[in-house]
């Protein structure tokens, strides 16, 4: 090492120390997405899923994927309560999914951020839930491949109910009465979710009401809407109703508990709720509400999508394809081996025998009655907006009509923009 | 997220006492030495601070829904809509009445918990581990335990245990925002989050104390107690306290995990950053207006930095020590 080109050599060293510090650092920022290294021949497609609630559910998402011979994917099985923010955050970046679960919401059309899939369920839009073809229907162009549809009603034991000597309510005023008569010292009388929020569009509809009308324009805010809203206050305020739970709505544990006599919860709990409470148990949809309204069930439910700005664009189609459209087994599988849920497919449907008897086929019943399918104008936005109803009115007492005045500010800024 | 540094705290001492490194390099290897030892971190500092901040001014001039790379410029649209956006600034009332309440609460509560390990004889080690041990806890941890077993609404949940004891009723401390039973919650679990942190900055300030002041304070009559603790004690700790009120009031300021995993779907209780997180990455996706409300957000943190500095005097120099 001659003295003459040692401060040269030291510094080329320095730099391409710091250098590497720092590509270093930048490379390991995206280096958990779940993509693979990129070698080999085959295609890499990333899936995002929300976290299912069911034993077994995170292994068949993920032997599906692995029977896949054309492409390598890989899930990402999203943990937590704020799927949508996750998601919605990642589809601005490259480390978006291809291939994505979620509802059907207009802005993720009118923004670019979902692919036509049109040309893959045309040839057996025959044999979908013709209500499901039209909530994924935007423009002429269907933007979703349904999964699984998913009815939310009331599940209540019988035996409480026959204790306090009631009949499943029929009417939200009788739903209130259930409430006092069935609250003891160890067991509330109803159970709608910690916050309150999933009876919200049951509420809207079991008053003769809907969140929009056919002109996208607020159709929720009536008086039968503000008088609803009271009758919940009612019952949260006097503690009838199960609050602070440790398991939320969408999990059967404060029926099954014996936490609560009426829980709202969907379809998807019913084997494990028989399975721990056996005979004891039956179903009702939300009741009426109003003069004129009918029972509402939310006939809430997961599509698949894909990724508009996927590189791997007609790769990740084809997926969605293979698996949502052609591999019928493993879409039984998926709607009932775990939780029970709906098969959009009409000719799966037709054949599934677990819900053609017991509780199930009232299930199915109650979803072909008075279910009522996804708006896809009625954006996460406006869900939000109306959650805050529900906070504002119900959960702090404040006045009813004020807090629907509040939603209908945040709900026409949305509708302006997205329809003009 | 409350990412805080002790330097500068309780230390000058012994960094005085260093002896000064002899010169060997000329100018030349010392920049180098300069880049080579803050480049990293500057390059960090621009890639994940500036970079963003800048993006973010940028934005907040833009009709930005759905995307970061917007075209359409609006001006100071998105600023007028957040200022009049009442949730927005109802949550700076928010944040102001939380720092309000934590910030005193936390000080006097770590200064007296570094006042009884200091002054205790035995198991002093175990003791000072034991308070700092929950700063190593995650705030989502510590807000989940907290929301499911503690201040769980259920008649199992530890606190309504136990309340039925003296026969009171269930309480859904988080549900029902009235009375407001959530701050009871959200306190707590702060307090038990930080105060050790801050109670060792305490316990290396008193240990500074030259033990010659109290000898002195005792020949001229002091009593022990209140009376040391009010007139040498307290005015020795006063560079500490001043660090500790403005780090704690930093921490206030980012207050962020507690409050979004302890309140859902509320309307209430939403501190500055909860706010912006769901204009901008949650359900409206609205990155103009999001950063527009960071920029009002930092604009407001520099004024009321410069004003504590300005009334606290922290960093005048060294008279205050």
């Amino acid at each position: 090492m001659s003295a003459m080109s040692s401060n040269w050599n030291r510094r080329s060293v320095l730099r391409a120390a710091m250098g590497l510090a720092a590509t270093g650092g930048l490379a390991a920022c995206g280096s958990n997405t779940g993509r693979g290294g990129g070698a080999g021949s085959g295609v890499n497609l990333v899936q995002y899923f929300h976290a299912y609630g069911e034993a077994g559910t995170e292994q068949a998402i993920k032997k599906y994927a692995a029977a896949y011979d054309k492409a390598k994917v890989t899930t990402q099985w999203i943990t937590g309560t704020n799927f949508e923010s996750k998601l919605f955050s990642a589809l601005l970046t490259d480390n978006a999914p291809d291939v994505f679960e979620f509802h059907p919401q207009i802005q993720l059309v009118k923004s670019g951020q979902v692919a036509d899939l049109t040309d893959l369920i045309e040839p057996v839009k025959d044999d979908f839930n013709q209500a499901d073809i039209a909530s994924h229907t935007i423009d002429g162009k269907i933007w979703g491949v349904r999964m699984i549809d998913d009815p939310q009603f009331f599940y209540y034991r019988k035996s409480m109910l026959e204790d306090a000597g009631i009949e499943p309510p029929t009417t939200l005023d009788e739903l209130v009465e259930a409430a006092v008569k069935l609250t003891t010292d160890k067991v509330k009388g109803v159970f709608l979710g910690n916050s309150v929020t999933p009876v919200m569009n049951p509420l809207i509809w079991s008053t003769g009401a809907n969140t929009l009308d056919d002109k996208n324009q607020i159709a929720y805010h009536t008086d039968d809407v503000a008088a609803g809203l009271k009758k919940l206050r009612t019952m949260f305020k006097e503690g009838h109703l199960l609050l602070d739970a440790p398991a939320d709505w969408w999990d059967p544990s404060a029926i099954t508990q014996g936490l609560v006599a009426i829980q709202w919860c969907g379809m998807w709990a019913m084997p494990v709720i028989q399975k721990a409470l056996g005979d004891d148990v039956g179903i009702f949809p939300f009741p009426t509400s109003a003069d004129g309204g009918k029972p509402a069930v939310t006939n809430g439910g997961w599509s698949m999508f894909v990724n508009a700005k996927s590189k791997h664009l007609d790769e990740a189609k084809e997926y969605v394809k293979w698996l949502w459209i052609d591999q019928k087994e493993y879409q039984e599988d998926w709607s009932l081996s775990y939780g029970f849920h709906i098969p959009p497919r009409t000719s799966l449907a037709e054949s599934a025998d677990k819900l053609k008897s017991g509780l199930a086929a009232e299930g199915v019943k109650l979803f072909n009655e008075y279910g009522n399918f996804d708006n896809p104008a009625w954006t996460q936005a406006m869900i939000v907006a109306l959650e805050g109803v529900i906070a504002d009115s119900v959960r702090k007492g404040g006045d009813p009509e004020a807090a629907l005045d509040k939603a209908d500010k945040t709900v026409n800024r949305e509708l302006k923009k997205l329809f003009g | 997220m409350s990412t805080t540094t002790t330097h500068g705290v309780a230390k000058g001492r012994a960094a005085e006492e260093t002896p000064a490194v002899p010169r060997r390099r000329g100018v030349r290897g010392r920049t180098l030495n300069f880049w080579l030892f803050t480049g990293p971190f500057l390059i960090g500092l621009a890639v994940f601070v500036y970079i963003p901040i800048g993006w973010s001014a940028y934005l907040s001039f833009f009709e930005a829904r759905y995307t970061v790379t917007p075209s359409t410029f609006v001006g100071f649209d998105n600023y007028a809509y957040m200022l009049t956006n009442e949730k927005f600034t109802d949550a700076l009332v928010t944040f102001t009445v939380f720092a309000a309440i934590v910030v005193p609460i936390t000080w006097a509560l770590s200064l007296g918990l570094a006042l009884m390990v200091h002054r205790i004889r035995f198991m002093k080690a175990f003791f000072r581990s034991v308070f700092f041990l929950p700063t190593a806890v995650s705030f989502v941890a510590a807000s989940l335990i907290w929301k499911m077993s503690i201040f769980s609404g259920v008649r199992f949940g530890l606190a309504n245990t136990v309340l039925s004891w003296f026969g009171i009723d269930n309480i859904a401390w988080l549900a029902n925002p009235d009375p407001p039973w959530y701050w009871l919650v959200i306190l707590t679990v702060r307090l038990w989050l930080q105060a050790g942190f801050y109670m060792i900055l305490f316990l290396a300030a008193l240990q500074n104390i030259p033990q010659e002041l109290y000898e002195a304070a005792a020949i001229d009559g002091a009593k022990p107690g209140w009376q040391t603790l009010r007139y040498v004690t307290l005015p020795q700790l006063r560079a500490t306290s001043t660090a500790v009120i403005l780090l704690l009031l930093v921490a206030a300021y980012q207050a962020f995990d507690e409050f979004f995993n302890l309140l859902a779907k509320t309307t209430w209780g939403r501190p500055p950053l909860v706010e912006l997180y769901y204009t901008a990455l949650g359900e409206n996706q609205d990155y103009g207006a999001g950063s527009a409300g960071a920029m009002i957000l930092t604009l407001l943190i520099c004024v009321v930095t410069l004003l504590q500095g300005k009334i606290m005097g922290f960093g005048r120099g060294e008279e205050s020590k």
